[in-house]
């Protein structure tokens, strides 16, 4: 299993920092530090989910892995194949960038605005199939009707507006979208999360099915662990801009280490009436992410703070944990040790 | 029992006989676009676009409907009431005002229209890229257009009056420089909240050009305040013309404007007693500016998808 990991994306140190501007002259006067220093692997046909709360940077996280928001610091390597080798994407431009834009592709959060009401679904997605190669209107009229089929819909709605649908429909029209140039990797931001349960069910199936079918990558993005768990086969946990935990999704729920982990896990609901919750209710809130706490991030909220925390940073260390990589960035676990379970 | 009458309308009537074709098989594809079938099937928008072309029409091709000279002096016939003679009857000098409401209109319109839709390019050329990408351009404009319509329009005009000297063109100038601040900032303002929308950012994850996804993909959907702006400012620019051209700055006195008619009836002698000189053109220029708000409307109507038409 090890061997045949083909590493697709590798970020090292990527930083996305916001100005924040105040003053006469509109003068920046700090950042919000919005994703800070992460570093983050991802395999070829996996899908890794990124998980936390609001604000804690996983959204922007992905905008900045598809460049709709500029890095400050750090690389983004894509490995594009053979051919073409590994290019950081940050400085690309010309082909490469147009082949980066045709690889990755994002599924937005939003199925109310994610598509232009003034335009029908053909007419929304005739630049991009033009600007990709695809000029013929048969053809391009071909690949839509095929696209939305893979997305169980009529071939015919391509030429409907978007407020003639419901709210799942759009959100797969916003799949079909995004499969539209035949990406390798796939950014779902979010992308059921505006749905009803039943709805959420029925894409998140429909995604896992076009993931065998297409071999995609997807990196998922939510606050939803449920969900996450349903789908993702590695999970990352980030708090305040860093990644706090990462490994496989049965590790995260049956090894947890970090706290911060370990209190969003309790907040899952169970529907058993009988079930005892051990809620670890986090005190305070998130803090601001334009002045981050010294240290630890998490320690103003954490159960198990100690000194060194308070004052220096912990790294994201691995372990091997039941004979599987675990990595998280915890003083807790400062020793390198193997936790006995 | 109770049965449920209502009237029936038009469109039941429409539907039926939509339903009647259906059965019989004989419903084909219309050819027509979708925008101009919603546009002829609205019934306010057509009486206004009729309207419009009748005033529009009857000023292109005045010297068909009438004989009379709108400069020509008649002394035998000062104010007359209308009659078969003088349709509108003639003014202090004996003028025929049919004649010059019809003559008037031509520089009336030309100037209003004109000057609205002149503007409008402006405003919308620069506002929809300003508010959508943002930076030292769209600061740059936006100072810009601050300082046009902080500008006392007055001084503007008589600043290019004495530089350029009287006339129609000038007018037009004056109208276009100082009227698309308005616009800009309506569709500046229209476009820094839509450019956040998802799909705009799914049309940036493309990599597809600015220009392409600001005018053509964004743009559709700020149409409808832009439109009724521009219906607004023509009526709007209609009515300053007249005001300058009182001033002697506009069009020369003597030429025949909508405007220049009703101003020469400013006094209350004339409004007490010789309706007709101002009557007629003032429901002229109501009717003018009515017709162009329901096109309008029906033109905003047929840009926006969810409503059927």
């Amino acid at each position: 299993m090890e061997s045949n990991k083909e590493v697709l994306v590798q970020l090292k140190g990527v930083k996305t920092y916001f100005p924040v501007r105040s003053g006469f002259f509109n003068k920046v006067v700090d950042h919000v530090q919005a994703v800070n220093d992460v570093d983050l692997t991802i395999y070829r046909g996996e899908t890794l989910g990124l998980v936390g709360e609001s604000g804690c940077g996983k959204t922007t996280l992905g905008k900045t892995i598809i460049q709709l928001v500029k890095a400050t610091d750090g690389e983004i390597n894509y490995n594009f194949g053979d051919t073409v080798g590994v290019h950081d994407l940050r400085h690309v431009s010309g082909e490469i960038e147009d082949l980066a834009r045709k690889r990755i592709q994002i599924v937005f959060q939003d199925p109310y605005s994610s598509l232009n009401p003034a335009f029908t679904i053909y007419q929304s997605l005739r630049d991009p199939l033009a600007k990709f190669g695809v000029k013929d209107k048969e053809a391009q009229r071909n690949l839509i009707g095929n696209l939305l089929e893979a997305v169980n819909m009529r071939r015919e709605y391509m030429d409907r507006y978007p407020h003639e649908f419901s709210g799942g429909q759009r959100q797969r029209i916003g799949i079909a979208r995004a499969l539209c140039v035949d990406p390798e990797m796939v950014v779902c931001d979010e992308a059921v999360s505006a749905l009803d349960v039943s709805i959420q069910a029925q894409v998140l199936n429909l995604l896992k099915d076009l993931k065998r079918r297409l071999k995609l990558t997807y990196i998922f993005i939510t606050h939803n662990l449920s969900v996450v768990e349903y789908i993702s086969d590695r999970i990352a946990v980030m708090y305040l801009g860093r990644i706090v935990e990462l490994a496989e999704t049965s590790q995260i729920f049956d090894h947890t280490m970090h706290p911060y982990t370990e209190a969003l896990l309790s907040a899952i609901p169970v529907v058993d009436p009988d079930h005892k919750t051990h809620r670890i209710v986090l005190e305070g809130d998130v803090p601001n992410p334009i002045n981050p706490p010294s240290g630890c991030n998490f320690h103003p909220r954490c159960r198990q703070c100690m000194e060194i925390c308070k004052t220096e940073r912990p790294t994201l260390q691995k372990h091997i944990v039941d004979g599987k990589e675990h990595f998280t960035a915890c003083h807790l676990y400062a020793t390198a040790e193997t936790r006995a379970e | 029992m109770f049965t449920l009458t209502r009237t029936r309308t038009r469109l039941d009537r429409q539907f039926d006989r939509i339903r009647d074709l259906e059965e019989a098989g004989l419903n084909k594809k219309s050819n027509t676009s979708r925008a101009l079938r919603k546009l002829l099937n609205n019934r306010l928008a057509m009486f206004g676009l009729a309207i419009f072309l009748i005033i529009l029409l009857s000023s292109a091709f005045a010297p068909l409907l009438t004989s009379y000279d709108p400069l020509g002096v008649d002394m035998r016939s000062i104010l007359k009431k209308p009659s078969l003679l003088h349709l509108f009857g003639t003014d202090k000098l004996g003028r025929d005002v049919f004649t010059r409401v019809l003559y008037g209109g031509r520089i009336s319109i030309f100037v209003g229209l004109g000057s609205a839709l002149g503007a409008a390019a402006i405003g919308v050329l620069l506002g929809a890229y300003g508010g959508y990408k943002g930076g030292w351009f769209d600061k740059t404009v936006i100072r810009f257009s601050e300082i046009f319509m902080s500008f006392p329009q007055l001084i503007l005009v008589m600043m290019l009056v004495s530089i350029f000297g009287q006339g129609l063109s000038n007018l037009m100038i004056i109208f276009i420089i100082t009227g698309w601040g308005s616009v800009y900032r309506l569709t500046r303002a229209r476009m820094l909240s839509l450019r956040e929308e998802e799909y705009v950012q799914s049309l940036k994850s493309f990599g597809l050009n600015d220009f392409v996804i600001c005018y053509k993909h964004i743009l559709p959907n700020a149409i409808s305040p832009i439109v009724v702006n521009i219906t607004l400012s023509t009526a709007m620019f209609i009515l300053e013309e007249s005001a300058l051209s009182f001033l002697g700055l506009g069009v020369p006195l003597e030429i025949a404007t909508w405007g220049n008619i009703l101003n020469a009836s400013q006094d209350l002698y004339t409004l007490q007693n010789t309706w007709w000189l101002w009557l007629p053109v003032g429901i002229t220029i109501s009717l003018f500016v009515m017709s162009i708000n329901f096109v309008g409307d029906g033109l905003r109507d047929t840009t926006d998808p969810t409503q059927q038409g």
